[in-house]
């Protein structure tokens, strides 16, 4: 049964994220002067083929932490829903 | 005496291949032979080169992919058999992602793609990489990059130090390691580490684009001479 993982990576707090920082500065350069801050990360949904949402959340995990991100610069957070 | 072979990694995106190619045939006594990425056969050579380029197009991240080209899991077991591997640029950072070496890449903290000409100062003589430079040298060698700024967490900082891991750090023209002279953001100005081991190197600046007095310097030649001569004695 199909799932799809979808999962956000993101710079660590401590790596500094130029991308973010300088679209927080067009956002400010517009005039949103409540803007305080932009992160930029990556948002990707992977569909697999498991027998369960343990089973799918397993490979999800594991996918993550050994190809979509890169523990050393990056956090991911994964969820999970049933393809119908 | 035959000739000893270096083997050049060919991934869909490099593109200093031929560069490092040249620069290898250079070298009296020494053949380059390049190895496509989606083979398994390292065809005896004594030493790899990952050169530099946009492998997969830097898709995901940089080296990211290439980490798990077919041809990588052999260039790991050369590595961790203790032959000689050097990684330049992109090569460096499919270095770090597939666990050779410590750390990461992110992008340059000034947020742009810099292509020009960088000093570094070879800070540890004692790698087989390194041999044939002092300390006091201060080399001229190009950088091309927009994802240089090397990162670690702090102990992997302080094990890469206390460990003399650290080769090549950028300088001013006189040799100074100055924040003026980072280019990229760099922790400590690093520019190349190695190993634990000393086998495996990998730096940003590329020295085989300054082999050849015609490119404006021949500042790199003595690392590949430096780990040429090694592997000629293996």
């Amino acid at each position: 049964m199909p799932y799809t993982a979808k999962i956000k990576v993101t710079l660590r707090q401590s790596i500094l994220d130029v991308q973010g920082k300088a679209v927080e500065h067009a956002l400010k350069n517009l005039g949103y002067g409540t803007v305080e801050s932009a992160r930029i990360g990556k948002y990707i949904e992977v569909t697999i083929n498991e027998e369960d949402l343990a089973a799918a959340e397993r490979i999800g995990r594991e996918i993550s932490e050994k190809l979509l991100s890169n523990p050393v610069m990056e956090n991911y957070s994964i969820e999970l829903e049933k393809v119908n | 005496m035959a000739d000893v072979t270096v083997g050049v990694v060919v991934f869909p995106g490099s593109n200093c291949d031929h560069d490092t190619e040249h620069a290898v045939r250079s070298f009296s006594g020494v053949k380059p032979v390049m190895l496509w990425h989606n083979d398994h056969d390292l065809q005896g050579v004594k030493s790899i080169i990952l050169p530099g380029g946009f492998s997969y197009g830097d898709y995901l991240r940089s080296g990211a992919i290439a980490r798990f080209s077919p041809i990588m899991k052999e260039v790991i077991e050369f590595a961790r058999k203790g032959y000689p591997v050097l990684g330049i640029c992109n090569g460096f950072q499919i270095l770090l992602e597939s666990g050779l070496l410590e750390g990461a890449l992110s992008r340059n903290s000034g947020k742009k793609f810099l292509c020009c000409r960088t000093t570094i100062r070879p800070v540890n003589c004692s790698t087989i990489f390194t041999r044939l430079y002092a300390p006091s040298d201060v080399l001229s060698i190009p950088i091309a990059h927009g994802e240089g700024n090397y990162f670690a967490p702090p102990e992997v900082i302080e094990s890469l130090e206390e460990h003399d891991q650290i080769v090549f750090k950028y300088t001013d023209d006189a040799g100074n390691i100055t924040a003026e002279a980072n280019p990229n953001g760099s922790l400590q100005n690093i520019a190349g580490i190695v190993n634990r081991q000393g086998n495996v190197l990998g730096l940003m600046p590329h020295p085989e684009r300054a082999s050849d007095k015609q490119l404006g310097s021949d500042d790199g030649r003595a690392l590949f001479q430096s780990l040429f001569t090694h592997i000629s004695g293996i």
